[in-house]
């Protein structure tokens, strides 16, 4: 793995300064390199034999001793993965094969000439570059800097590009309360879903006198379709890192813990990796930079628990105890993880602290919009024709995200809403596409910006059935100790199942409201607060489709499966492509007679209906 | 609940009890040391056996109810032996709407076991996850840190054939992997 020929210790301030310099002019940091997404998804698809493939390809020619392959964090479109781009002139290959590395290798590293066939093509034209593709001009990557950019497992491309310089400027130049000055002029709110300013958090927990103060990272992204944490935690550990101990020297800490999920192996690995690296280096543990300051970091890992996000679940959980959230005040600021003062920021928060002190508070502000400022990491995921990790400044409008970065809707069929910020959030229809993306204005149409995930459906999905999705979501998920989420949560889920079952009744919909307002303001924690927004959000713009399960027994999008029946028609020349597609053997029928579907046994996936060439099975 | 000497792996559980003991010596002394414990003996024992309980509660000085209620709140944790092959379908919002359902109902068929349970050939142990943050390769399904992408329910029957015939890597291996 990680060599690491400049492995020193970092004493003070001047030796970060020399070392950085010695790396950029080291071969490793000058070289042309060949970069190689090793992002979690890539790496699914096949990243790591694409790299042993330049490797071994690359080994008798005279290439070997002047490019560098090299492993990097997301790239960010997931689903062109392996992606895989040429430094030397910025080729941007995607959904590359083993068996594509000997073409790259020898007509466009040693020949010049760029592999066409592997390029990414808009509107049926080929684009070579990265930097002239839509998916990423259209983006402003901040935060994701270094993703694509630096080897995740070394410490040294980390320090090459500016790494750590933030943490040596504060414990050199700046007093704790400058650092928290600076934070709070810089408006930034925190990315993990409230958005409450990360300032005015820090602030309070710089003013207790308490001598022990902790300062805790929340990587446990439960939210389902969020992944920016995970990139983040994978590509780039050590910006999170330097902002934990930023922000520690702030309120006075000197211990620091990270929760990350534990389905997250590989960031865990990773998270690792560097924190053992900063303490070789010096960069955490006893007196760093011969600052006088001490900072030292563990990672947590969480056990399969969606509540433990919740700040004080999260606390409680670290403490060694079921996950269940505790009545707030008093805060954690206040009275936190072992009742100590506690600051407790998500990752891609402290993922922007290197960069806003080295910007300057006030020119950090500068991007984004009057009341939330910076930028934002989206999970863009869904029928998208491009999925995967996209930054832009808070405030971009949303057409922009799913059609000039995501290319668009990947179906035939049009788009019908967006669900973003994950069980707590809610849909936006067509009419609203151009809405900005800050806190405010997702506010104003009953969804929250969350922590940036963003699921765009199709006229495929039923509204209903996604609202039954979050709620059998958040009623599994509900740690049981308030009965308002508890027993709030799962009265809901009956409801809304016996309206897709055709079994509902209009008064339902009064009841569903009556119950939300609930459990909205009787739940104790942000988890059963929220609980009821997907149900509010598609009840406010597509009622008609509730209506619709209600009083005609019909479900326009054919998903809800009580609602819909399969059926084989005359048509039917008994080919038996569809009884040898089946996965539960339902069908059947002799070759050349026609085939019937067992009703009972059929499980309505609907692979019969895409497998039939003859258009004899309908679905209604 | 079950003991570890019934435990299908076959493994030495004295020589597995003693490591666990070797693992709570080395937490002892750090706070909230509970959960990582647990998490080790998860991986030791791939489920968490009576006799862990006893001597992590012992050893920890935790009441024994403590450490049940903890390990029943979080599903990571397992009272059962699990498969040798733990598949968990992804829910997550992108999965569901790119079918994930469907993948999961195939898989509930084919290996005629509902979620949590474990197949009778101890193969397979059927569970679901909350988003892997895998989310533009959706549907997925894993199978152990096995990463499935783009899953159909056409596709079970042969994903779950490469396990079965799957001979290599006993589970004392993998566990061993894990906790290194």
């Amino acid at each position: 793995m990680d060599t690491n020929k400049h492995m020193q210790f970092v004493s003070d301030a001047k030796a970060l300064s020399d070392l950085q310099k010695t790396l950029q002019q080291s071969k490793e940091f000058t070289s042309d390199k060949v970069f190689i997404c090793a992002g979690g998804s890539c790496i699914t698809s096949g990243s790591m034999k694409v790299k042993d493939a330049f490797l071994s390809h690359l080994a008798s020619t005279p290439l070997n001793d002047c490019i560098e392959v090299m492993e990097t964090g997301c790239l960010g479109p997931c689903a062109l993965g392996p992606v895989v781009v040429i430094g030397k002139d910025d080729t941007f290959y995607q959904k590359v094969r083993v068996q594509d590395v000997k073409e790259i290798v020898e007509k466009h590293l040693l020949g010049g000439t760029v592999v066409e066939s592997l390029l990414y093509a808009v509107d049926e034209k080929k684009v070579s570059k990265k930097s002239e593709l839509p998916f990423f001009k259209n983006q402003d990557k901040q935060v994701l800097r270094n993703c694509g950019k630096i080897n995740p497992t070394k410490i040294a491309d980390y320090i090459a590009q500016d790494g750590y310089q933030a943490l040596c400027r504060v414990l050199t130049k700046s007093t704790p309360e400058q650092v928290v000055e600076e934070v709070t002029i810089s408006g930034l709110r925190g990315r993990g879903g409230a958005g409450f300013p990360t300032g005015t958090k820090w602030n309070f927990a710089r003013k207790s006198k308490d001598s022990i103060k902790y300062i805790l990272c929340n990587a446990d992204e439960g939210d389902p379709g969020a992944f920016m944490d995970r990139s983040i935690l994978e590509g780039d550990p050590h910006s999170i890192i330097e902002g934990m101990a930023i922000g520690a020297f702030a309120i006075g800490s000197t211990q620091g813990y990270v929760y990350v999920r534990a389905e997250y192996p590989l960031a865990v690995e990773r998270l690792q990796i560097a924190i053992d690296q900063a303490r070789t280096y010096g960069l955490i543990g006893k007196n760093i930079l011969g600052a006088g300051f001490d900072f030292d970091l563990e990672i947590r890992k969480g056990s399969g628990a969606f509540v433990c996000g919740e700040e004080t679940a999260l606390i409680t959980s670290i403490e060694g105890n079921r996950g269940e959230p505790r009545p707030r005040p008093p805060f954690p600021a206040e009275k936190g993880l072992w009742n100590k003062p506690t600051v407790l920021n998500n990752v891609e928060t402290f993922s922007n602290i290197p960069l806003l002190i080295n910007l300057g508070g006030a020119q950090f502000a500068e991007t984004g919009t009057e009341k939330s400022k910076g930028t934002k990491i989206f999970a863009l995921a869904g029928t998208v024709k491009i999925s995967g990790l996209v930054e832009v400044p808070v405030g971009t409008p949303l057409r922009k995200l799913v059609y000039d970065i995501g290319g668009g809707i990947s179906t035939h069929k049009k788009y019908k809403a967006a669900q973003i910020g994950g069980p707590s959030g809610g849909c936006i229809p067509a009419e609203h596409l151009d809405v900005p993306l800050d806190y405010e204005s997702l506010n104003k149409l009953g969804a929250i910006m969350g922590s940036g995930g963003l699921i765009v459906m199709d006229e495929s999905s039923c509204m209903v059935d996604v609202a039954r999705f979050f709620l059998e979501f958040v009623q599994d998920e509900s740690c049981g100790k308030c009965v308002p989420c508890r027993e709030g949560t799962a009265r809901m889920k009956q409801i809304v199942e016996r309206i897709c079952s055709g079994k509902g009744e209009l008064k339902d919909i009064d009841e569903l409201e009556k119950l939300a307002s609930t459990v909205t303001n009787a739940s104790l924690c942000g988890l059963g607060q929220t609980a009821p927004n997907p149900v509010l959000s598609t009840l406010r713009h597509f009622r008609e489709e509730y209506i619709e399960h209600i009083v005609d027994k019909k479900c326009r999008t054919a998903v809800c499966k009580d609602l819909i029946v399969f059926e084989i028609l005359d048509l039917c020349n008994g080919c038996q492509a569809c009884k040898k597609v089946c996965p539960v053997e339902a069908i059947h029928g002799d070759k050349k007679h026609i085939h019937n579907i067992d009703d009972d046994v059929c499980i309505r996936c609907g692979l019969c209906l895409s497998t039939c060439k003859f258009e004899a099975i309908i679905k209604y | 609940m079950t003991k570890v000497n019934k435990c299908s792996c076959g493994n030495d559980d004295e020589g597995l009890l003693q490591r666990l003991e070797e693992i709570i010596i080395s937490f002892k002394d750090k706070p909230g040391a509970l959960i990582p414990v647990l998490q080790a003996t998860q991986s030791l024992f791939g489920f968490i056996p009576e006799e862990a309980i006893l001597k992590i509660s012992e050893k920890l000085n935790e009441p024994l109810s403590k450490v049940y209620g903890v390990i029943t709140f979080y599903s990571f944790f397992s009272l059962k032996p699990r498969g040798k092959f733990l598949i968990r379908v992804c829910l997550g919002t992108a999965c569901y709407v790119q079918g994930a359902n469907e993948v999961l109902t195939a898989l509930k068929q084919q290996l005629s076991i509902d979620i949590g349970e474990t197949s009778a050939d101890k193969l397979f142990t059927l569970d679901v996850g909350r988003c892997f943050g895998a989310c533009g390769l959706a549907p997925i399904i894993m199978v152990n840190e096995e990463v499935h992408q783009w899953v159909k329910p056409s596709d079970v029957k042969k994903i779950l054939s490469t396990y079965k015939k799957q001979k290599t890597g006993s589970k004392e291996e993998i566990n061993q992997e894990e906790i290194s």
